[in-house]
């Protein structure tokens, strides 16, 4: 497999605390892969310098092959990484169609334009995405209106609008009922498997996590502690005392049967 | 050598006086997160309070004790009626955003200038000098006043007083706990609105002893408010909002530099303080000694408010542009010339609303380029004898160059900082405009700006004006329908996610200032030729008040929200003003109603109504489909 996403060495500290020491990692084509960890392990921190949120302090980030550590996230989203976010983010006054107009319009450089009319840019080519996240027949709708499920059905269209090669998705599924849960995932691997497109994700349900992630990656305090196929991490005792305590290693199979 | 020493003694009084003002509305700030422009009436009502009470205590008391009992009375009016503003009008603004609390608040401030002048008058009112401090002090062959060795002492002591109370005592430890973080506050069972009123009144306070302790120096009037404030403001933006400690160094900061500064910029050292500001804020964005603004999250905007169907606003488009274009058949020169200037405020408010309602951008400070462009067309004309086409060319290029100078800076901060810092910059323009006798023609301005020959008469002058504000205000409703407009308000929506669709927030906001500040500069221009005058006041900041009343009782939400606004403002301005002599009152009032009970205004009001009107006759898709889902 080629490697897509190559992280080496990552660290970033806040104002002494260590939020993510010398984290390394790759990342293949079409791959899925999850990010866990209990809270404060330093999952956000780490996906925030992927996205360009946050600069890293140490360590290279590099996507096929070219360094994108330290860019800003508009940057980072031009050599085609799309990103979804815990707290799912559209423009509320917009229509569902229009939020992915406005991507489509940035991607082919045009959001600058004065004159010509918004709502007719690129409105098949939305659609076309919105009917692949089945948000068709909200096309029309105010995003502020919107059920939250479908407000990451959005994002998803959005976050495609540039054929990524690389998704980053916030907790995906948080905020959302158990059943839609297996819906939204279900939705996003098969639009990836169809794409190509690699994913990375941070997730607190494990049912997901282990439903769905080809390999997993566990940090705790900030470091890597362990990382492999679903079976390798569930196997492993580090993973068991992090999450459980050594008293109840009974749970562990509960959470992921 | 004792010249630069008087000079900086100068400074140093100045800026006792300017702490005290400062610090309490930096108090009030970092406890309530209201930027309070009513601080300015509270120093000069206790400017007011001074020289009222201190006549009858010095009869009863003596000249000294009285002269200070006078001080500690006035300073207990001012807390009184800081209290009185928190519980009457702060208290319901705590959830609003910035803009509309500083307009409620700028609504107080121009009731109370009404009321000053309703019972005091309007002439200035000299009070007596300090007993015991009316001598001076020799340095060298300068003399110095006493009184001034006193106030630069006051300082100082008021900074060890509050800092005593703010770290000594339970009250101060609530209100440096407030400051951090008001929920937790009130969590952990402090009583919040007690908290928040007795912090108006020691912001109060401390404002009116500043105004009780200037009246030796200089006379009450009643326009010391608006130049107080402006100078509180820059010091508490150049210290960090919030911090007390970032005021004390930032007051000695401006009041040196306005000492010393007057041989270098003898004609206006607010500039200079401006320059000073403008270079703290680039490399420290909140202040020498402020905190990052937490803006709110998960605001995701509301959809625009749609008043009428598309075809009914095309039929409505339609009829008024038959009017506009009739009207000076059916109407007197008089009304004509009310109609070019519902044209030219309707541009004006448009201008604004297209950065502030759909982009989000807070402007406190939208005359400076309505102002520019008046004064880039009246003094191309006045000094260099250019014709009106070319001038009203010039007057939006000038206006549009000074926003992209000003929006350089200003685009870089966030919330309340950028709000004060175009408010700055629109007075900084005020007063070279004012002072820049020579060139601006000063506190008159410049006369004798008519337009050219053929477009003399008021009917052909009023269709130069129509032709021209309505292709503005078509382009600008063009370009809020195009894919600039929909970035701004992408912008306003979520930044975040702009900057996640590879968007460049700042050049495309950076874009839509520059645009909107042509807009109002051509508004400007006209607005020269149609009164054939400028003065300063199409720089002051009555004249951005105005800007944001017309966007506010239209209604920020709608796109047609400002055209309402700019078209009933002027009407009530022209019908209303000349019945009454508290034409300030009665603005206040209404900007406080607009603000408390609709802060959506017209716009919001009609397209709830015409919402309502709708459901009843057929349902809404959203009702249908929860019908269907429903198995009905």
């Amino acid at each position: 497999m080629t490697t897509l996403l190559e992280v080496r060495d990552l660290s970033k500290s806040f104002g002494g605390v260590k939020a993510v020491s010398n984290v390394s990692f790759e990342l293949g084509a079409s791959e899925m892969v999850a990010i866990i960890g209990p809270n404060g392990a330093g999952k956000s921190t780490c996906f925030n310098m992927l996205g360009g949120q946050l600069v890293p302090d140490t360590g290279g980030i590099s996507l096929n092959g070219r360094s994108i550590g330290g860019l800003p996230p508009r940057a980072i989203w031009r050599l085609g990484v799309g990103r979804t976010f815990q707290v799912a983010s559209t423009f509320g006054s917009m229509t569902v169609c229009e939020n992915v107009q406005m991507a489509l319009a940035s991607l082919r450089s045009e959001t600058a334009r004065p004159w010509s009319r918004m709502q007719d840019l690129y409105r098949d080519e939305a659609l076309q995405l919105l009917e692949r996240v089945q948000m068709l027949e909200h096309a029309d709708r105010s995003c502020a209106t919107l059920a939250y499920g479908d407000v990451k059905r959005v994002e998803i269209a959005i976050a495609l609008t540039n054929a990524p090669s690389l998704l980053l998705m916030d907790e995906p599924t948080a905020g959302m009922a158990p059943k839609e849960r297996f819906g939204l995932m279900e939705l996003v691997t098969s639009v990836v498997a169809e794409r190509s497109v690699a994913v990375l994700f941070t997730e607190h349900d494990m049912d997901v996590v282990f439903g769905y992630a080809h390999r997993i990656i566990v940090l705790d305090r900030g470091q890597i502690v362990a990382a492999g196929s679903p079976a390798e991490v569930r196997a492993s005792p580090k993973v068991r005392q992090i999450y459980l305590g050594d008293e109840d290693p009974g749970s562990m199979e509960r959470v992921t049967a | 050598m004792w010249e630069i020493t008087t000079q900086v003694l100068t400074g140093l009084a100045s800026a006792s006086n300017l702490f005290l003002v400062a610090c309490g509305l930096t108090l009030i700030f970092g406890v309530t997160r209201v930027v309070n422009f009513a601080h300015g009436s509270i120093y000069m009502l206790g400017a007011y309070a001074m020289v009222t009470f201190v006549s009858p205590m010095r009869e009863y008391l003596g000249p000294t004790l009285g002269f200070w009992a006078a001080v500690a009375a006035s300073v207990i009016f001012a807390a009184v009626v800081a209290a009185l503003i928190e519980v009457v009008l702060l208290r319901r603004l705590y959830r609003s955003n910035h803009l509309f609390q500083l307009l409620a608040t700028f609504g107080v401030v121009l009731i109370v200038q009404d009321l000053v002048i309703l019972v005091w008058g309007a002439d200035d009112i000299l009070g007596p000098r300090a007993p015991g401090l009316t001598g001076f002090v020799s340095l060298g062959e300068h003399r110095f006043p006493a009184y001034s060795i006193f106030m630069i002492a006051v300082g100082p002591v008021v900074f060890l007083a509050l800092w005593l109370i703010l770290h000594r005592t339970r009250w101060g430890t609530l209100i440096r706990a407030a400051s951090q973080d008001k929920e937790m506050v009130g969590l952990l069972g402090a009583r919040d609105k007690l908290l928040m009123t007795s912090v108006l009144a020691l912001g109060g306070a401390l404002a009116g002893l500043a105004g009780a302790l200037q009246i030796p120096m200089q006379p009450a009037n009643a326009f010391m408010d608006v130049s107080i404030i402006t100078e509180a403001f820059v010091i508490t933006v150049i210290g960090g909002m919030g911090s007390m400690t970032g005021a004390f160094l930032a007051a000695i900061l401006v009041g040196l530099i306005q000492a010393l500064g007057i041989q270098l910029f003898p004609k206006s050292t607010l500039v200079l303080v401006f320059l000073v500001m403008a270079i703290v804020l680039v490399i420290r964005p909140w202040g020498l000694l402020g905190r990052p603004e937490v803006e709110a999250g998960g605001a995701m905007g509301e959809p625009p408010e749609r008043i009428l169907s598309p075809n009914t606003t095309r039929f409505a488009l339609a009829a008024l542009a038959i009017f506009l274009l009739l009207a000076p058949q059916f109407m007197s020169e008089y009304h004509v010339g009310l109609l070019i200037e519902v044209l030219l405020m309707s541009l004006f408010a448009f201008s604004l609303n297209f950065i502030l309602g759909n982009g989000g951008l807070v402007s406190f400070g939208h005359a400076a380029y309505f102002g520019l462009g008046a004064y880039g067309a009246a003094l191309a004309v006045y000094h260099w004898r250019w014709p009106m086409e070319a001038a009203l060319v010039l007057g939006p290029l000038v206006a549009a160059a000074g926003a992209l100078v000003f929006g350089w800076f200003v685009l870089r901060l966030a919330g309340v900082y950028a709000a004060m810092l175009t408010l700055a910059i629109a007075q900084i323009l005020w007063s070279l405009a004012f002072q820049w006798n020579e060139f601006s023609g000063g506190d008159n301005g410049v006369n004798g700006i008519w337009p050219s020959a053929w477009a003399q008469s008021r009917v052909v002058f009023y269709y130069v004006v129509l032709l021209l504000s309505v292709a503005a205000i078509g382009a600008l409703w063009r370009a809020t329908k195009a894919p600039l407009g929909y970035t701004l308000r992408a912008g306003r929506d979520s930044p975040r996610r702009c900057e996640a669709i590879g968007i460049n927030l700042l050049t495309h906001r950076w874009a839509g200032f520059v645009l909107a500040g042509a807009a109002a500069g051509l508004s400007g221009a006209l607005f020269a030729f149609s009164k054939g005058t400028v003065d300063t006041h199409v720089l002051s900041v009555h004249m951005t008040v105005d800007s944001l009343v017309m966007v506010l009782i239209g209604g920020v939400n709608a796109i047609t929200g400002p055209l309402m606004g700019g078209t009933i403002y002027p009407l009530l301005k022209a019908y209303i003003m000349p019945l009454t002599d508290a034409w300030r009152m009665f603005l206040g009032a209404v900007i406080l109603l607009t603000v408390l009970l609709f802060p959506q205004g017209l716009a919001g009001f009609l397209s709830k109504f015409s919402r309502r009107f709708n459901s009843s006759t057929e349902p809404t898709s959203v009702s249908l489909r929860v019908a269907s889902e429903r198995g009905q």
